[in-house]
């Protein structure tokens, strides 16, 4: 079914109530492999992180990682869920070249973490609960580079690369229940909780979960039903959404696809759908008439994991503080709204700013050098904030300068610059660029005494009571000094020096 | 030379740690045995003569150097095509993997190596361990050293003809439903599948996971317990594996006796479909055990009649899952790939052509029992017949020590008897089974010729999990019983080849 015709997103709210189910896989940051012992780091050569066991070579045999299974306890527990206190491993029976087993080693009706839920916040304070049905732990597949064809889609390609350094990268996936009472909000739940859980998955530091990298991927399925219905309807799935605005897009095109279809008489066909970034649709993928018969079974190469109560409860007490209630707890401390707290979030400079702080900074200096110069920076080399090659206790050093009056802000723009190129700590950029402010009074007393010289009839104004005027000899002063006098005490000695009272 | 070829292989180790035989010299005997019969018997698949020698030269210097040397240094051993051995073929037997060289060692081809077992080459089986007389491989059959016009046994038919053979003293078998056993006693050799979990899987190519077990193959018991003591104990590269010290099977196969213990006799393991000349031996031996010293117990094991019906849907569910990586993507064979056709249609020319019938059969067999819909009234009943026949087995062992019955219902029948009615095929595991299900430990030895065919007949014992060492305690005692009253070993009444 093609539908040229959308339904606007008003009146697809007027008459229907939205359904959600989002799904999340999260690649751990663990250091090896779900089953091996290879390692998962990013940007290797090809097929270099493999071993018989994550190339499913005959004979191989997975064993359990020990750290992948601690990771999805800390998200289950993070996540309000019960935690199994036995489950096992089941293999998921599909045929995929860049699976090399041909099944996916998963779990099926024992999960490791269930009946859950993370209340996630919207824009304007608003609190929304979101149930999470499961969490459970899996492997990656490898992954298919599609070459000849025009979309990179298998469609229309000559041949396929596989790079399997992925398969067995420990995933976790998570579940919710059914999100229903969103309404017209839902695109907004959607990405808040994608966002919500990606705070918390880091906050936990078992995954960068960076959405860009593939480190965290979303399924959006969809469903609308007449407003006062209790039935849900037939669902879409759109797969791979990958960034946070994309979550929220879809979501909305679906509600005003499946609208349209509705509206129109017509029925959503059961079926995988793509995202396009470029337009925010959605185009039809695999139909799935059947459900899709995986034949699950529980892995026999496997025995059960069954973490000790006494380990989850210590793990339970390990859980750092939730990154909601960190953000309303460092909201309040530093003193910013809620609209300035979310682009501190978006910049991904709370944890800089918080260390900013911690190494000594105020909170107000930590968070304009992190949300202005060093922001500015970022963006124009296109790297993350935490990427910059800057600690927030050299950001406490530089504002301390300007803090003790060693600084002003203009040379400490210049120390950022000189600490950014790697020129050693701030200190040392100082020293070696020379920028310390001049202060020093038989150093400016020249200069000032050149200035009032070179400037009679202002200094004349200024004796006749006009201090206003000083404002000009200051800014002489400061270009003879290049700008490294302390404008302060230049303005002081200029007044002094023509005996009026400043 | 045709000395060394008959010496056993504590013999051989006790004569090349002595000086009195070197590494080589064995090998070179062995090799010129294969050379001169396996034409005719065709246990091997591929015979690694250049791996072998250089692996006994090792040997011999290491003796040299007065390095220790481990206690079958320098035997020689026939290792089942299942296992990977890293830079030399192996197959399982199939065409799938024809030309596969595999780029790692497993866990028991390791452990030889590094005990300095000679490794001699790589034996024939049936196509992934699929099968009861080797007549499924995908390279032809091999043949009974008793009678070549008969089934060595299968799944380990090549290693138990080997050794039949006097191609090699040891041999590795791996036993999912009988194919260690089935074959040792229809060869007159010896075969023990140890505990589940005993000997490490790691590298070992997977049929039914939760039953395949590999374990030691040879002429008499000690040389099993002495093999099964170098290939046994925990790897955790084998999450399966038993964490646990071995059984002492030496000791239990030097020290062998029966007296005091009590023996069960399961009312299930006889009846229709069992040959009258195995009955006899075998109620012969149970004759023998008592005259020992043994207590003989009647034992009522109902849910082992299930055990065949269970095992044919655990078995070919688990496989039709191990098997699909064989896609001809990334190894072995490839059909097709003609630069036109999808990946997915490749995958399937190649399974066609890769797969023979009895494999195709439980893919599809397993698939079907594992489907939505199925799943609980097939692999959900199975499982719990599962649980039901190790509940019988865990009573039995109540009452007695270890549990005895003819390996098989009858003795080998001829190359192609069976290949056209696969349940008279799948019956040849009837009395084996069910210790894989259960997943404890059971031993086959000879118990005589029957008397209609002259044929080599097997007792079983069989042991609780983690016990195997009972297995050789009696075992030891009824070989030496019965060597006395024949006074040979019962392969000593074989034809020469």
């Amino acid at each position: 079914m093609t539908v040229t015709e959308l339904v606007s997103y008003e009146d697809a709210l007027a008459t229907f109530e939205p359904v959600m189910g989002l799904e999340v896989h999260v690649e751990l940051g663990t250091k090896t492999k779900m089953f091996c012992g290879c390692s998962t780091a990013l940007g290797a050569e090809p097929n270099s992180q493999t071993c018989p066991t994550c190339l499913g070579l005959p004979g191989s045999l997975p064993v359990v990682n020990a750290a992948g299974v601690e990771s999805a306890i800390k998200i289950g527990l993070a996540l309000h869920c019960e935690i199994a206190e036995w489950c096992r491993f089941a293999r998921k029976n599909y045929f995929y070249p860049d699976m090399p087993k041909n099944f996916q080693t998963s779990q099926y009706d024992e999960p490791i973490a269930f009946n859950g839920y993370l209340d996630v916040q919207l824009e304007d304070g608003e609190i929304f609960r979101v149930e999470i049905e499961r969490a459970h732990m899996e492997e990656d597949t490898g992954k298919s580079t599609h070459v000849g064809g025009a979309t990179g889609r298998i469609h229309g390609a000559s041949h396929s690369l596989l790079d399997y350094n992925r398969a067995g990268i420990p995933l976790i996936e998570i579940v919710t229940k059914p999100i229903t009472g969103a309404g017209e909000r839902a695109p907004e739940v959607a990405k808040a909780y994608v966002a919500e859980l990606r705070e918390l998955i880091r906050s936990l530091g078992v995954s960068e979960a960076r959405m860009e990298m593939g480190q965290m991927r979303c399924d959006v399925n969809l469903s609308l039903m007449p407003k006062g219905a209790d039935r849900f309807g037939t669902r879409s799935e759109t797969k791979n959404v990958n960034s946070l605005r994309s979550v929220e897009r879809a979501t909305r095109y679906e509600i005003m696809r499946h609208a349209a279809v509705l509206t129109s008489g017509g029925t959503i066909v059961q079926e995988t759908r793509h995202f396009h970034e470029d337009d925010g649709s959605t185009t039809s993928g695999r139909i799935k008439e059947e459900a899709e018969d995986y034949r699950y079974f529980p892995e026999p190469d496997l025995v059960p994991v069954a973490p000790a109560r006494a380990w989850v409860e210590e793990l339970r007490k390990g859980l750092p503080e939730l990154p909601r209630v960190r953000r309303n707890r460092l909201r309040e401390e530093w003193g910013v709204s809620q609209h300035d707290m979310q682009s501190i979030l978006n910049a991904g400079a709370v944890d800089l700013i918080e260390a900013t702080i911690e190494a000594g900074a105020d909170s107000a200096a930590a968070r304009k050098w992190w949300m202005g110069e060093l922001a500015r920076r970022a963006n124009e080399e296109g790297v993350a904030l935490s990427a910059l090659p800057v600690t927030p206790a050299q950001v406490a050093r530089i504002a301390a300068l300007v803090a003790d009056g060693s600084l002003n802000d203009k040379l400490a723009r210049q120390v950022f610059e000189g600490v950014l190129a790697g020129e050693g700590e701030p200190d040392e950029v100082v020293e070696k660029r020379g920028l310390k402010l001049v202060s020093d009074d038989s150093a400016l007393g020249t200069a000032v005494d050149e200035a009032i010289a070179a400037n009679a009839a202002i200094a004349d104004k200024i004796r006749g009571g006009k201090v206003a005027a000083a404002g000009a000899l200051v800014g002489a002063v400061m270009k003879a000094t290049r700008g490294q006098a302390d404008a302060a005490r230049v303005r002081e000695l200029i007044l002094e020096k023509l005996g009026v009272e400043g | 030379m045709t000395d060394i070829i008959k010496l056993t292989a504590a013999e051989i180790a006790e004569k090349i740690a002595s000086g009195e035989l070197t590494a080589v010299q064995v090998t070179e005997a062995h090799l010129a045995r294969i050379e001169a019969v396996d034409e005719k018997v065709h246990a091997f698949l591929h015979v690694d003569r250049e791996g072998a020698l250089a692996q006994a030269r090792e040997v011999d210097a290491k003796r040299e150097r007065g390095e220790k040397l481990g206690p079958l240094a320098g035997v020689p051993l026939a290792l089942k095509d299942i296992f990977t051995t890293k830079g030399v073929p192996t197959t399982v037997g199939s065409k799938i993997l024809e030309g596969w060289i595999p780029p790692y060692d497993a866990t028991l081809t390791r452990r030889l190596k590094d005990a300095d077992v000679v490794i001699l080459g790589k034996t024939n089986m049936d196509e992934f361990a699929m099968g009861s007389s080797t007549e499924n491989s995908a390279y032809g059959p091999t043949g009974n050293p008793w009678d070549l016009t008969k089934i060595p046994g299968g799944s380990g038919g090549g290693s138990s003809a080997a050794l039949a053979a006097y191609e090699a003293p040891l041999a590795i078998g791996t036993d999912t439903g009988g194919s260690i056993r089935q074959p040792a006693a229809v060869t007159g050799t010896v075969g023990v599948k140890p505990t589940y979990g005993a000997v490490s899987r790691y590298g070992m190519v997977a049929f039914s996971s939760s039953l395949d077990q590999g374990g030691p193959c040879a002429r008499t018991v000690l040389d099993a317990a002495l093999l099964h003591e170098v290939i046994a104990g925990h790897d955790p590269l084998d999450s399966t594996s038993v964490d646990a010290p071995v059984p002492p099977v030496v000791e239990a196969a030097r020290n062998g006796s029966v007296q005091g213990m009590r023996v069960g006799v399961v009312k299930q393991f006889r009846g229709e479909g069992y040959q009258a000349g195995v009955l006899q031996r075998f109620d012969e031996s149970v004759e023998l055990l008592k005259e020992l010293g043994a207590e003989i117990v009647e034992l009522d094991c109902p849910s082992f009649d299930l055990a065949l019906a269970a095992y044919y849907l655990i078995a070919p569910s688990e496989c039709s899952s191990n098997l699909a990586r064989f896609d001809g993507l990334r190894y072995g064979l490839r059909t097709g790939d003609d630069g036109t056709r999808s990946a997915e249609d490749v995958t399937a020319l190649t399974r066609e052509a890769g797969f023979g019938a009895e494999v195709k059969r439980r893919v599809m067999l397993g698939t079907y029992a594992l489907s939505s819909g199925y799943y609980d009234a097939y692999y959900g009943s199975a499982q719990k017949v599962r649980t039901l026949i190790s509940r019988d087995f865990d009573a039995a062992f109540e009452q007695v020590d270890v549990i005895v019955s003819p390996t098989t219902p009858t003795t080998a029948f001829a190359i192609g008897e069976r290949v056209d009615d696969p349940m008279a095929m799948y019956l040849a595991d009837l009395c084996t089974i069910p210790t894989n299900l259960a997943g404890n430990a059971a031993m086959s030895l000879p118990c005589g010729l029957a008397p209609e065919d002259g044929l080599p007949v097997g007792l079983q014992i069989i042991a609780p999990a983690m016990k195997d060492d009972r297995l050789y305690k009696v075992g030891a005692a009824v070989e030496a019983a019965f060597t006395e009253r024949w006074g040979h070993r019962l392969l000593e009444e074989a034809p020469s080849l």
